[in-house]
């Protein structure tokens, strides 16, 4: 088993690899692995309340883990509660699971 | 030991002709020179640099013509022939109308659902 | 036991995002108390290029030193410094070939030009290595 984090920049209206992307994070967590899906820029404006979250929602239900770059909801004004379950957590989040082994890849 | 890398390229044609090849398939040679063990996934519309007729050659502003046009799929081929294993997925190369045989020899198709088992198998994946 | 984290980055300054959210890794990465590499790879050499410059904004109603506009080689600069108050190193190579390509030469004291050579070298050295690619 793996551990990773993916970490999505972009949000779906930006391109139709973003969707993609949350659909590989439920097919890795499918596949067994510890899986967690950090939405930064503004790859978090889906978790506002009312905004189109339900691709995000389908790869929870797969469970992986979904968190948000603090900053970033700030920076859009995006407030709790989330949608998706959406749990914000500073940068530093990304830095911890470099540091334990984590594989962190970009989107 | 240099771990195992999974260069995955989905950006594709991206200052290509400023350039003369893609940055990241040039970046891959050059790694694999200084002894990277890796292999390079082909997904989204980079997969189209794996097709033989590509042709940009003819690119002048005013007098300056370029004379040395990106030859990506050759790039592909040389890389191949250095032992780096160039996969694309093949539901990709469907999607932009390509069919097998419209693509250099040296590229490995590989299924989409194949791509997650990938990303298990390989300790680093970057994602260009 | 110190360990280092390698990043690469592709942005050139001004022109996305993500040139800040790597920049704020880098920093959270030396407030843990690492060691960071950063291999600049293609516009991202023009990050911590020497010339620079603040301005003013008229439409802001401020001078320069009012604006306080940020430019990133000062950003790089900080954090350079902030690795080093607390015994660490932030290592910043930039490619050479495509500083070249850019000429994009003059750059702070703290960079230093290498290859992609240099990248794998860090990356065998590195407890994890993040890379931001351009789109």
């Amino acid at each position: 088993m793996n551990r990773y984090l993916l970490i999505e920049s972009r949000e779906p209206a930006e391109s139709a690899s973003v969707v993609e992307h949350y659909e590989l994070a439920g097919e890795l967590a499918k596949r067994g692995n510890d899986v967690s899906l950090f939405l930064v820029q503004n790859g978090v404006l889906p978790v506002r309340q009312g905004a189109l979250a339900d691709a995000l929602a389908k790869a929870t239900a797969r469970g992986v883990k979904l968190f948000a770059d603090e900053f970033s909801l700030r920076e859009r004004g995006i407030e709790a509660p989330f949608a998706a379950g959406a749990k914000p957590e500073p940068i530093d989040f990304v830095v911890e699971r470099m540091l334990d082994g984590t594989k962190v890849i970009w989107h | 030991m240099t771990k195992k890398v999974l260069s995955i390229v989905e950006n594709g044609f991206r200052a290509t002709l400023e350039e003369q090849d893609d940055t990241v398939i040039w970046f891959a040679h050059v790694l694999k020179g200084a002894g990277a063990e890796m292999t390079v996934l082909l997904r989204g519309n980079a997969v189209n640099y794996a097709t033989k007729k590509q042709d940009p050659s003819g690119l002048a502003f005013g007098d300056r013509k370029q004379t040395r046009p990106p030859r990506i799929h050759e790039d592909l081929a040389s890389l191949a022939k250095k032992g780096v294993a160039v996969l694309a997925v093949h539901e990709d190369v469907g999607h932009y109308g390509l069919k097998r045989d419209d693509l250099i020899p040296e590229v490995e198709l590989v299924p989409k659902t194949r791509v997650p088992q990938l990303i298990d198998e390989f300790d680093r994946v970057w994602w260009w | 036991m110190t360990q280092t984290l390698t990043f690469l980055l592709m942005d050139p300054p001004y022109e996305n995002a993500r040139t800040t959210t790597a920049l704020r890794l880098v920093d959270a990465a030396i407030r843990k108390g690492c060691n960071v590499n950063v291999f600049a790879y293609e516009g991202a050499v023009y990050l911590p290029f020497a010339k620079q410059q603040p301005h003013a904004n008229a439409v802001h109603g401020s001078d320069a030193a009012q604006e306080d506009h940020p430019n990133p080689k000062d950003w790089i600069a900080a954090l350079t410094a902030a690795a080093q108050s607390k015994g660490l190193k932030l290592d910043w190579v930039n490619c050479g070939l495509c500083v070249d390509e850019r000429g994009a030469a003059e750059c702070i004291p703290s960079v230093r030009r290498g290859s992609p050579a240099d990248f794998l070298k860090f990356v065998d050295a590195s407890a994890n290595t993040l890379v931001i690619p351009t789109r």
